[in-house]
């Protein structure tokens, strides 16, 4: 490469940092020496809405959490709004997860609340808006998640497609900068596997945030994201927008989005040999 | 080798038991730290009031009845046989403020309302619920722990002072009701004989005690446990019996400090 073009290069790698909003370098963690991600670098540029997709267990969730803060990286680092995660303290991270919402994978609503306390929850945790104010703006966002009736209800007495959306309207409660899903396609039936997929689009253009789904629901989340990475390993395999992702010709990506039982993912749980095992 | 791996067996069980203990310490310190909001929010500690210490009102009263009619029973049968019937206001009294009411109050708390802690905080933790609260900025040991922690500390004493007050009437209704001890001597007896310092207040500092050991180990293990099923009624199970053991411990080195030579 010349020295003009690694110039340019550079230039281009900047810039696209500069409107990062997360920016993930060189990301290295192991469980008891177990490496769970290496050498991740991704970048999530400001308003768009990108997947991270993969087998389960292949790191992604991990991966969320070391953008919440909630695990410490072995090397490398994941950057939010310019301030590297891990090297804040306590007070710091909690300002950050402030401009942070996360949808968890069963919606983790607090059960001994109503739906209504649910999504106040962070208001009044956060803010002295006196409660005539929150009351509207609880129902503003339940409205938007088309769930305002539901605000005297109990967790217990919503379905699944019902308690996911109330936990959505929580995360957006504050109007974050970045929305972390994970799995928010899980146990889903298909028409509110449609309207919770819907709803993270237009949520995400409303609010002008940037949003990350985890998800291993390829379908669903092609239809909606503007850009996908896959993982397996611990590793990033591919990468890019949702048709070059359904194009591609890669053999994990074309066995991942077509579902198919034969290609580079065995069917078989790695181990010994079969005939040694049934003593032959 | 046999004895080679009982001594390892025997190693890993300590090294475990000596680091959950400063696990406990830490968390128990820091539930102290971040108790501010506990009293600037009292409303959240008066919930928690309500569902460990007004919930537990039934049985405490129930066994505060039953625990004192039998020790009017008891104590009558023995104290007959020197004459002494008429100390029977006092020995049912002091029984119950030195030692019942503070005891089987404390056991009857950690299995009820430890126990309910522990599964409350344990399936919070096994359905993402402390961890949501985490990645809303919001300190789960402030929000949490700390408010039932003060709970149980509050309600403890006020359940002991009923199970106490409970059990005398029960004692009253065996010895002077139904077998007829006299009236006066019961009630002035047990007034000459209890003393408010030595006693009262003794019995006060012991399931103020109690409370504070019972409430970190049901919180500390409902924390601590595996956010599976197995888990939560493994530290559930954890709550009821160290809470037991710790009680009857720390209600033998308090009764050496508190009554030796008296």
């Amino acid at each position: 490469m010349g020295g003009l073009e690694c110039t340019v290069l550079i230039f281009w790698v900047s810039i696209l940092s500069l409107s990062a909003l997360v920016e993930i370098r060189d990301l290295n963690f192991a469980y008891d020496r177990r490496p769970v991600l290496e050498g991740i670098n991704m970048n999530f540029p400001k308003g768009k809405l990108i997947a991270i997709m993969g087998l389960s267990g292949c790191g992604k969730t991990t991966l969320l959490r070391h953008i919440g803060g909630a695990l410490r990286p072995t090397k490398g680092y994941v950057k939010v709004d310019g301030q590297v995660i891990h090297e804040l303290d306590q007070d710091g991270l909690y300002r950050m997860r402030r401009k942070m919402g996360m949808l968890f994978q069963f919606g983790a609503l607090f059960t001994d609340m109503t739906v209504f306390d649910n999504v106040a929850f962070q208001m009044r945790e956060h803010t002295d808006l006196p409660e005539e104010i929150i009351h509207d703006l609880v129902l503003m966002k339940l409205h938007a998640v088309g769930l305002r009736s539901t605000y005297n209800l109990m967790p217990s007495e919503l379905s699944g497609g019902m308690a996911r959306r109330v936990a959505l309207a929580r995360t957006v409660a504050l109007d974050p900068m970045l929305i972390m899903y994970d799995e928010p396609f899980a146990g889903l039936d298909p028409i509110s596997l449609t309207v919770v997929g819907d709803l993270i689009r237009r949520l995400n253009d409303a609010l002008g945030a940037t949003s990350i789904v985890v998800t291993h629901d390829v379908q669903e989340s092609l239809k909606i994201v503007d850009y996908v990475y896959f993982m397996a390993n611990g590793v990033i395999v591919a990468e890019g927008t949702p048709e070059e992702i359904r194009a591609s010709d890669r053999d994990f990506v074309h066995q991942f989005v077509h579902g198919e039982m034969d290609g580079p993912v065995p069917f078989h749980y790695p181990g010994g040999d079969y005939r040694q095992d049934l003593n032959l | 080798m046999p004895a080679a791996k009982t001594f390892k067996v025997i190693g890993h069980r300590t090294i475990n038991a000596v680091w959950r203990i400063g696990m406990a310490a830490r968390f128990f310190f820091l539930t102290l730290m971040y108790s501010g909001s506990s009293f600037r929010r009292f409303h959240l500690t008066v919930k928690e009031l309500f569902s460990t210490g007004v919930m537990s009102l039934i049985i405490i009263i129930v066994a505060g009845l039953f625990v004192g009619m039998v020790l009017g029973l008891q104590g009558y049968e023995t104290l007959k046989r020197y004459g002494s019937e008429s100390a029977l206001g006092s020995m049912v009294a002091l029984s119950l403020v030195r030692e019942l009411g503070p005891v089987v109050a404390a056991l009857l708390f950690a299995s009820r309302a430890g126990s309910a802690m522990t599964a409350e905080i344990g399936l919070m933790k096994a359905t993402e619920q402390i961890s949501a609260m985490e990645m809303m900025a919001v300190n789960p040991i402030a929000r949490i722990v700390a408010p039932r922690f003060w709970a149980g500390v509050i309600s403890m004493p006020l359940l002991a002072a009923m199970f106490s007050a409970v059990g005398v009437f029960g004692g009253y209704l065996v010895g002077v009701v139904q077998i007829g001890v006299d009236e006066g001597s019961f009630w002035s007896q047990m007034q000459a004989a209890v003393d408010f310092r030595d006693d009262i207040l003794n019995g006060v500092m012991k399931s103020f005690v109690f409370g504070t050991a019972v409430t970190v180990i049901a919180l500390f293990e409902g924390y601590d446990a595996p956010p599976t099923a197995e888990g939560v009624s493994g530290a559930t199970t954890r709550t009821v019996v160290t809470s037991s053991l710790v009680i009857l411990m720390l209600d033998f080195v308090l009764t050496a400090i508190m009554f030796r030579g008296n």
